[in-house]
């Protein structure tokens, strides 16, 4: 009997011990793919093989010597930074707001952001291309700050609102009740509870503004603004007809490494901020 | 009412309205812009040739093979990914439940294709399909140029939509999977129900809601679809999606007149999509959302 039940586990974690396995597999296959070919010699592109024969770091020598690609890192970095700070900072306020007041119009605030959640962009290229070029905004990295914050905020708001809701907000008033100055007390007590689900907020608007590529290659013309989606699909090769392969596979490692770096180290707090929108909602 | 109530009714507004005011401004305001620019002649290229034509831009968009064909060529490529990921999503959320070792790496491994922007994803697997570079075709024997046919393309389209986004769907569904409570399905397992059993009879009605939260999401996401084909064919061999059409009118022809009937038409349907889902497939969602 007792064999027969160690049997039966030893069976069931093999099955999902082999599970986990493919989950992992089928997680790395491409990165491992799009890593290798980045360190192969330029002769050995065209070899079909799925590891290096030789490793060379030519590519990434490069694509760092090549004007574009630092241009356009440096503008991922920028504006990816700038719209989650400003995103972050106006979803706050709103988020607060949403838990902690008592206001009419606060359901349509929520569902008018899920609505943008849900929003085509491509439906509001053409006006923002037009407007942009008329106003100046147009190949300017606030042309494109614009859209990330707003397409971000409904998600920043969303994920904070629940992360607020969750927060014991009376702490607050026993830390005034033992001597501590409003302000104190908001800055030693809930500012650190409140940390998390902000920083959960901010990766994930910046995933967002760092893997968007439909505003940028629409609202950016030359290396001013043009971030790095946008600078690895018309990256040009020494002729039109020689696609620059290993400098595109060299180029996508560099943008793909930070941030799978911090999904990694981070991780925790994305699958909270994730599932605490959508399904806690 | 007193002070107080319209203190707070103020602050509240106050602090909400930097957020909705930005949102307004790239959203409401480019949409209704849209609408106006729809109904008019406005090419960039002749841009003294302006003139109100109402309704002839949808006309000739609605008129056109090419919005049915590259509508048609859109709804393949969402249903083809949504209902794969679902079951994989499915399988994966049950791997990730029900993990004895190893959890905390395999959530963060299946978080990699989460944070991998598309256009990467697009092209590794681009590069994997190609018979010059890739190792798909060595691998599997073939040979075959897989992008520059019509369903072979498709097939390469959807499986990079599959591997990007089956993460989410699988977050989502794992996070339904964790508020059922055990013993319901200690008990259904005592009363001798099977696996498969407890999983179509307990599981998946209880998980209902989260389901169809996790199908509109990704629904109204695969029917934007943009970058894995602008990245892979560029909508070569009929493989060209709404948003690519869309692009193309607007940016590339700079025909801001018809490209706007274009967006408009898209963004119908995107609240059809919505629509349908939450009237359709029950009231769950839109009470869910709702709520809370």
């Amino acid at each position: 009997m007792a064999r027969g039940k160690f049997n039966q586990n030893l069976a069931e974690r093999l099955f999902w011990g082999s599970g986990n396995v493919m989950v992992i597999v089928y997680a790395l296959v491409p990165v491992a793919w799009i890593i290798s070919l980045s360190l192969k010699r330029g002769a050995d592109l065209n070899d079909n093989r799925f590891f290096p024969r030789t490793l060379s770091f030519e590519h990434y020598q490069a694509i760092f010597q090549d004007p574009q690609f630092p241009a356009a890192l440096w503008n991922s970095v920028g504006i990816g930074a700038i719209s989650t700070l400003f995103a972050v900072i106006l979803a706050m306020f709103a988020a607060y707001a949403i838990v902690r007041l008592e206001f009419p119009g606060k359901q349509v605030i929520l569902s008018g952001a899920l609505a943008i959640a849900m929003f085509p962009a491509i439906a509001i290229i053409g006006p923002l291309f037009n407007l942009w070029r008329q106003i100046g905004l147009f190949d300017t990295w606030l042309g494109l700050i614009l859209p990330y914050m707003t397409f971000t905020l409904p998600l920043a708001i969303w994920t904070l609102s629940a992360f607020f809701r969750e927060i014991p907000w009376d702490l607050d008033k026993a830390a005034r009740v033992d001597g501590a100055t409003p302000f104190q007390a908001f800055r030693k007590v809930i500012v650190p509870l409140a940390a998390p689900g902000v920083f959960t907020a901010a990766i994930l608007v910046f995933i967002f503004a760092w893997n968007d590529f439909l505003f940028a290659i629409s609202l950016t013309s030359t290396n001013q603004a043009r971030t790095v989606p946008a600078a690895i699909a018309f990256f040009t090769g020494t002729s039109r007809f020689e696609l620059p392969t290993g400098s595109i596979a060299a180029a996508s490692v560099v943008v793909t490494l930070p941030i799978v770096a911090i999904v990694l180290i981070f991780q925790r707090r994305i699958v909270a901020g994730l599932t605490s929108g959508a399904v806690k909602g | 009412m007193n002070a107080r109530n319209k203190a707070e009714r103020r602050l509240g507004w106050l602090l909400c309205a930097p957020a909705v005011i930005t949102m307004g401004t790239v959203t409401a305001y480019p949409i209704l812009y849209a609408i106006w620019l729809s109904l008019h002649r406005y090419d960039l290229r002749f841009p003294h040739d302006r003139s109100f034509v109402g309704l002839s831009n949808y006309w000739s968009v609605l008129n056109s093979e090419l919005w049915w064909q590259t509508l048609g060529n859109t709804l393949t490529i969402t249903l083809g990914s949504v209902s794969v990921e679902l079951v994989l999503g499915f399988c994966l959320a049950l791997v990730m439940h029900r993990a004895i070792f190893a959890r905390a790496m395999v959530r963060a491994a299946i978080l990699i294709p989460y944070g991998i922007i598309t256009v990467v994803a697009a092209l590794a697997w681009k590069f994997a399909f190609d018979p010059t570079t890739g190792f798909v075709n060595a691998l599997l024997n073939l040979e075959g140029a897989w992008l520059t046919e019509r369903w072979t393309a498709f097939f390469v389209i959807i499986l990079t939509e599959i591997w990007k986004t089956t993460p989410f769907m699988a977050l989502l569904l794992l996070a339904g999977l964790t508020l059922i409570p055990e013993d319901l399905l200690k008990a259904a397992r005592v009363d001798g129900a099977s696996a498969i059993q407890r999983f179509f009879r307990i599981t998946l009605p209880l998980m209902k809601p989260t389901v169809l939260v996790a199908l509109l999401f990704r629904t109204l996401d695969a029917f934007r679809i943009f970058d894995t084909v602008f990245v892979q064919t560029r909508g070569a061999q009929g493989t060209e999606t709404v948003s690519i059409t869309g692009y193309n009118a607007l940016i590339v022809r700079l025909n801001l007149g018809l490209g706007s009937a274009v967006s408009v038409l898209i963004f119908i349907c995107v609240i059809l999509i919505a629509v349908l889902f939450i009237k359709g497939f029950g009231t769950s969602v839109a009470q869910q959302r709702g709520e809370r």
